[in-house]
């Protein structure tokens, strides 16, 4: 299905979003999810399905003032 | 000691971690200034990219307490996704909650930062609201459970220093009770030294520091100012006058009489 990750749009197998991290690359990182805006927590993405055009974020720990 | 939400702090300037020239030179900027209390914040991040998990490990190896920030939500609802998603990341209840609500200056929408102020306390997080100096809104964010305060001095940085000293000298003075940290604007550390000689219990500054020639340099002259002007703030300054007073003894003055 096609979701749009990080403002990109990408092909993507997985079902969930935990498989989903995992095929782009993700696993073992720290980072923090949102789908359609709203926080998934990481212990909540195993059973967070995904859907078509669904938007993903996934922010990592950056420097800010 | 400054206590911010149960936390004793000794050092009163806090420091971003944004626009150094390198890792390297955080690092020693952070040792310079003595800061116990370091601003963070959440990007995208690339599947293959490794940057956000290096800067974090380098943060963690220094050994302070984070403060992540919401910069660049201009919504309610951005900002407090984003602060649901630093509190996993980060392992803080702390939140430096910004609602920005002008391109050009970067001012806060207290509107919305009140909004999302009431949400997030709620919620049990630990907010420091990046207001302006406004005593209303001051007084909105304490009613919704805010403990901290953080009005700007000048526009993000600008480096103007304290552009309203009357406001920000009301907002002390109608606060005594309140940590209140200077964040955003200061250029110079005279600018810190002016902000703790009035009251204020803390600055935050990033730019000033971070784009400096000698950064580190630089670090280590704000950390002397803002103990400078606490001190001088416990030490009582005088108040100013509009004409002279002369400070020798004029009693048994020669050649008078």
């Amino acid at each position: 299905m096609r979701i749009l990750v990080n403002g990109v749009w990408r092909e993507t197998a997985a079902a969930e979003l935990a498989a989903t991290l995992e095929e782009l690359g993700y696993a073992g990182r720290i980072v923090a999810t949102a789908v359609n805006g709203e926080f998934v927590a990481a212990e909540a993405r195993p059973r967070t399905a995904l859907a078509e055009g669904d938007r993903l974020e996934v922010l990592a720990p950056m420097q800010g003032g | 000691m400054l206590e911010v939400y149960g936390t004793q702090l000794r050092s009163r300037l806090l420091l971003g971690t944004a626009r150094y020239p390198s890792p390297t030179v955080l690092s020693a900027a952070v040792r310079a200034a003595r800061a116990e209390i370091l601003t963070v914040s959440l990007r995208r991040e690339a599947g293959g990219e490794r940057a956000g998990q290096g800067f974090w490990s380098l943060v963690r190896g220094l050994g302070v307490r984070v403060l992540p920030n919401t910069a660049g939500c201009h919504s309610v609802k951005e900002a407090v996704t984003t602060a649901h998603m630093a509190r996993e990341v980060f392992g803080t209840p702390w939140v430096k909650l910004e609602v920005i609500g002008d391109a050009d200056t970067l001012q806060p929408d207290v509107f919305g930062l009140l909004e999302a102020a009431r949400i997030l306390c709620a919620e049990g997080f630990e907010v420091f609201p990046y207001t302006t100096e406004d005593l209303v809104v001051a007084e909105r964010l304490l009613d919704a459970g805010c403990r901290v305060l953080m009005p700007w001095g000048a526009p993000i940085g600008s480096g103007r220093g304290l552009n309203n000293l009357y406001g920000l000298t009301a907002l002390r003075a109608r606060f005594p009770g309140v940590p209140l940290i200077v964040d955003a604007g200061l250029g110079v550390p005279s600018h810190a030294a002016q902000a703790l000689e009035l009251g204020f219990d803390a600055v935050l500054v990033n730019t000033a520091v971070a784009q400096a020639t000698d950064p580190v340099a630089m670090a280590g002259a704000f950390a002397l100012a803002v103990e400078a002007g606490h001190a001088a703030r416990l030490a009582g300054p005088i108040e100013a006058r509009d004409f002279a007073v002369p400070s020798t003894p004029v009693v048994g003055q020669a050649f008078r009489g």
